[in-house]
C-alpha cells in the first residue's frame, strides 16, 4: 500500500502544525523547562513529606522510652523535672482551653461581620471595611502577644477577681480577635454565593429580613461557615507567640481561664529557648508534641478544605 | 396581614440586628486601633535613632535593635531569593501546564494543606532538616530556608491568582503568531501577571518578617553583640528581640519591646507601600 493511511496522514499534519508553532525545533528546550517548573511545584509535596519524616523520625524514638500509654494516659507534664512525667493532657487541655475561648470570640464576631458585609453593607462600605478587617490577620502575632500581656491582662485583672498575670483568657480573647477575618472572609464568600432568588422567594412569602438570614441564607451557606470555623480552629491550635507570651509556661490541666496554662506550641517555644542537648529525651519531646500538634491541625485542615471545596463546587 | 405594632416591632428588630452586625465589624477595628495606639505610646518613650543603631544591652535604656534589624533584613532577603523563583515557577506549572491533571490536583490540595500547617511546625522541620541533617547549624541560611518553605504556599497561591487573571485570548493570540508555550509564558503571560505576582510575593515576605516561632525553634539568638556577617553566621531577628524583651522581669524592657514593635511594623509598612507602588507603576506601563 503506498497511500498514506489516515492515521499517519493526521500524524504528519500534526507535525506540520507543530513545525508552524516552532514546537519541534525547540521541543527539547520546552520539555526541559516544563520539567523544571514541575520540579518546583513538586517541591511543595516534598515539604509535606519532610515535615512528616522529620517529626516522626524524632518522635518515634521518644515512644521507645515513654509509652503511648503514659503519653496519653498520664495527666502530669513535667519533662524538665527530676521526677519527669510525660502525660501530654495538660498541654492538650491548655491548647483546647485557649482555642475554645478564641473561637467563642471569633465565631460570633466573624459571622455577624460577614452578615453585615454580605447582606447589609453598600458596595462602598464593603470595599472599605473588608481590607481593614484583613489587616487584623496581617499583624504579627508577637504584637498581639505584647498587647495581651501589657494591655488586655491588666484590664481583665481589674474586672475579674483572681485573674493571674499569666492566664488563658487574655491570649484567648486576643487570638479570637486576630482570627475574626479568617471566619468573616470565608463566611462572607459563602453568604455572597447564596443566589438572590432564594432570598427573594423568602421575602415573597412575607418573611422578614432577619428571619430570611436565619432560616434561608445562613443554612444555604453552612458549608462555608463550617469550613471557616474549622480552619480557624486549626489556626488557633497552632498559634504560638500570643500564648507563649501571655498564657505562661506552666503545664496545667485546668478549665479555669483565669489560671496560667501552657499550650503545645508554647511548650515547643519554651524548650527551644533553653539549652536542650540534641538527642536527649527532652529534645525528643519537642518532636513528639510537634507531631501531635501537626496531626491535630492537619485533621482540621483536611475537614476544612473538604467543606471549602464543597462551597466552590456548588 | 401584620398589624401595625408588629410591623414597627419588626422594623426595630431589623435595625437592631443591623447595628449589631455593624458593631461586629467596628469593634475589632477599634481593638486594632487601640493596639496600635497603645504600642505607639509605649514605644515612643524609647524610640530614637540610638535605639535603632545600638546593640542589645543588660541596661534597658542602652539596649537597641541594630543586630536584630540587620538580621531580619538579611534573613528576609534570603527567604525571598529562595521562595520567589520556586514559588512563581510552581504557580506557572500549576496554571499553565498542569491544569486538570491528577498530579496537579494532588499538588494543589497539598499546597492548601501546607498553608494551614502551624508556623512552629515549620520551625521543627527547619531544626531537623536544615540545622541538623544538612549541617547548616543555627545560621542565617537555615533561617532563610525555613522561612522560604513557610511562605512558599502563599507565594504559589498569590502568583497563581495573578496568572489566572491573564485572559486566555492573549495566550491564543500568541500561539497564533507561532510562539511556543514557553515563549508565550515568558513574553506574554508573565509580563501581564507581573504586577499581581509582585504584590502577592512582597505581601508574603512582609508576613515572613513578623514570624517569630519558627525562628525560635531554628535557634535565633536574642543577645547578639555583632552583626551577622555571612550565611553561616548566628543571627537575631526583630520578633525574637521583641519576644526576649517581653520575657524579662524589668518593666523597662517592655518599653523596649514596644519600641521594637514600632520598628517591626514600620518595616512591614514600608514593604507594603513598596508593593502598592510597584503594582501601580507596572500597571500604568501595561495598560
Amino acid at each position: 500500500m503506498d497511500g498514506a493511511s489516515p492515521d499517519s496522514r493526521s500524524q504528519s499534519n500534526r507535525r506540520a502544525l507543530s513545525d508552524i508553532r516552532g514546537e519541534r525545533a525547540s521541543g527539547l528546550r520546552e520539555r526541559v523547562i516544563e520539567g523544571g517548573l514541575f520540579a518546583c511545584a513538586a517541591a511543595s509535596v516534598l515539604t509535606t513529606l519532610g515535615i512528616v519524616v522529620v517529626l516522626f523520625m524524632e518522635a518515634i524514638p521518644f515512644f521507645f522510652d515513654v509509652s503511648l500509654l503514659e503519653f496519653f494516659g498520664s495527666t502530669q507534664w513535667t519533662p524538665l523535672y527530676a521526677d519527669a512525667n510525660f502525660g501530654v493532657w495538660p498541654l492538650v487541655g491548655g491548647t483546647l482551653l485557649v482555642t475554645v475561648i478564641a473561637i467563642s470570640v471569633a465565631l460570633p464576631f466573624g459571622l455577624l461581620a460577614a452578615i453585615y458585609l454580605s447582606e447589609y453593607a453598600s458596595e462602598r462600605a464593603r470595599k472599605i471595611f473588608k481590607p481593614m478587617l484583613e489587616i487584623l490577620a496581617g499583624v504579627p502575632t508577637i504584637v498581639y502577644g505584647y498587647f495581651a500581656l501589657v494591655f488586655v491582662t491588666p484590664l481583665l485583672q481589674q474586672v475579674i477577681p483572681g485573674m493571674g498575670g499569666f492566664n488563658a483568657l487574655s491570649p484567648g480573647i486576643v487570638m479570637g480577635i486576630m482570627i475574626i477575618p479568617m471566619i468573616s472572609s470565608l463566611s462572607e464568600d459563602a453568604l455572597h454565593a447564596v443566589p438572590d432568588r432564594l432570598r427573594e422567594s423568602s421575602y415573597a412569602l412575607g418573611i422578614n429580613r432577619i428571619q430570611t438570614i436565619w432560616y434561608v441564607t445562613l443554612p444555604a451557606a453552612r458549608s462555608g461557615i463550617v469550613a471557616a470555623t474549622t480552619l480557624a480552629v486549626s489556626r488557633a491550635i497552632g498559634e504560638t507567640m500570643i500564648v507563649a507570651i501571655a498564657a505562661g509556661q506552666m503545664a496545667n490541666l485546668t478549665m479555669d481561664p483565669r489560671e496560667s496554662v501552657q499550650t503545645m506550641t508554647a511548650y515547643i517555644v519554651q524548650l527551644s529557648t533553653g539549652d536542650v542537648p540534641t538527642g536527649s529525651l527532652e529534645y525528643q519531646t519537642l518532636f513528639a508534641v510537634g507531631a501531635l500538634l501537626f496531626l491535630m491541625t492537619f485533621a482540621m485542615n483536611v475537614i476544612g478544605q473538604w467543606f471549602a471545596r464543597k462551597v466552590r463546587n456548588q | 396581614m401584620m398589624n401595625k405594632d408588629q410591623r414597627i416591632g419588626g422594623r426595630i428588630a431589623e435595625w437592631g440586628f443591623r447595628i449589631v452586625c455593624l458593631a461586629a465589624v467596628i469593634i475589632p477595628l477599634l481593638v486594632l486601633a487601640t493596639l496600635i495606639v497603645d504600642v505607639a505610646i509605649d514605644g515612643a518613650q524609647r524610640l530614637s535613632w540610638e535605639f535603632i543603631s545600638s546593640y542589645p544591652s543588660r541596661i534597658p535604656e542602652q539596649a537597641g535593635v541594630l543586630p536584630a534589624l540587620v538580621g531580619s533584613l538579611f534573613v528576609i532577603a534570603l527567604t525571598g531569593l529562595l521562595a520567589i523563583p520556586i514559588g512563581v515557577a510552581a504557580a506557572v506549572y500549576l496554571n499553565e501546564y498542569g491544569k486538570n491533571s491528577w498530579v496537579a490536583n494532588i499538588i494543589e490540595i497539598n499546597i492548601a494543606n501546607l498553608a494551614g500547617v502551624p508556623s512552629v511546625v515549620y520551625g521543627l522541620l527547619g531544626l531537623g532538616l536544615f540545622v541538623r541533617f544538612a549541617g547548616m547549624g543555627r545560621s542565617v541560611l537555615a533561617a532563610g530556608c525555613t522561612l522560604a518553605l513557610l511562605i512558599l504556599p502563599i507565594v504559589i497561591m498569590a502568583s497563581r491568582e495573578a496568572l489566572r487573571s491573564v485572559p486566555g485570548s492573549l495566550r491564543e493570540a500568541s500561539y497564533g503568531l507561532g510562539a511556543t508555550k514557553w515563549e508565550t509564558i515568558r513574553q506574554v503571560v508573565l509580563p501581564m501577571a507581573l504586577p499581581g505576582i509582585l504584590t502577592g510575593t512582597i505581601l508574603s515576605i512582609s508576613r515572613a518578617i513578623g514570624e517569630t516561632a519558627p525562628l525560635i525553634v531554628v535557634g535565633a539568638v536574642a543577645y547578639m553583640t555583632f552583626l551577622p556577617d555571612g550565611l553561616d553566621s548566628s543571627f537575631s531577628v526583630l520578633p525574637i528581640q521583641i519576644y526576649d524583651w517581653t520575657t524579662r522581669p524589668q518593666p523597662e524592657f517592655l518599653i523596649n519591646a514596644a519600641a521594637g514593635i514600632v520598628v517591626l511594623l514600620s518595616v512591614m509598612l514600608l514593604l507594603n507601600a513598596a508593593a502598592i507602588l510597584l503594582r501601580n507603576k507596572y500597571q500604568k506601563r501595561m495598560y
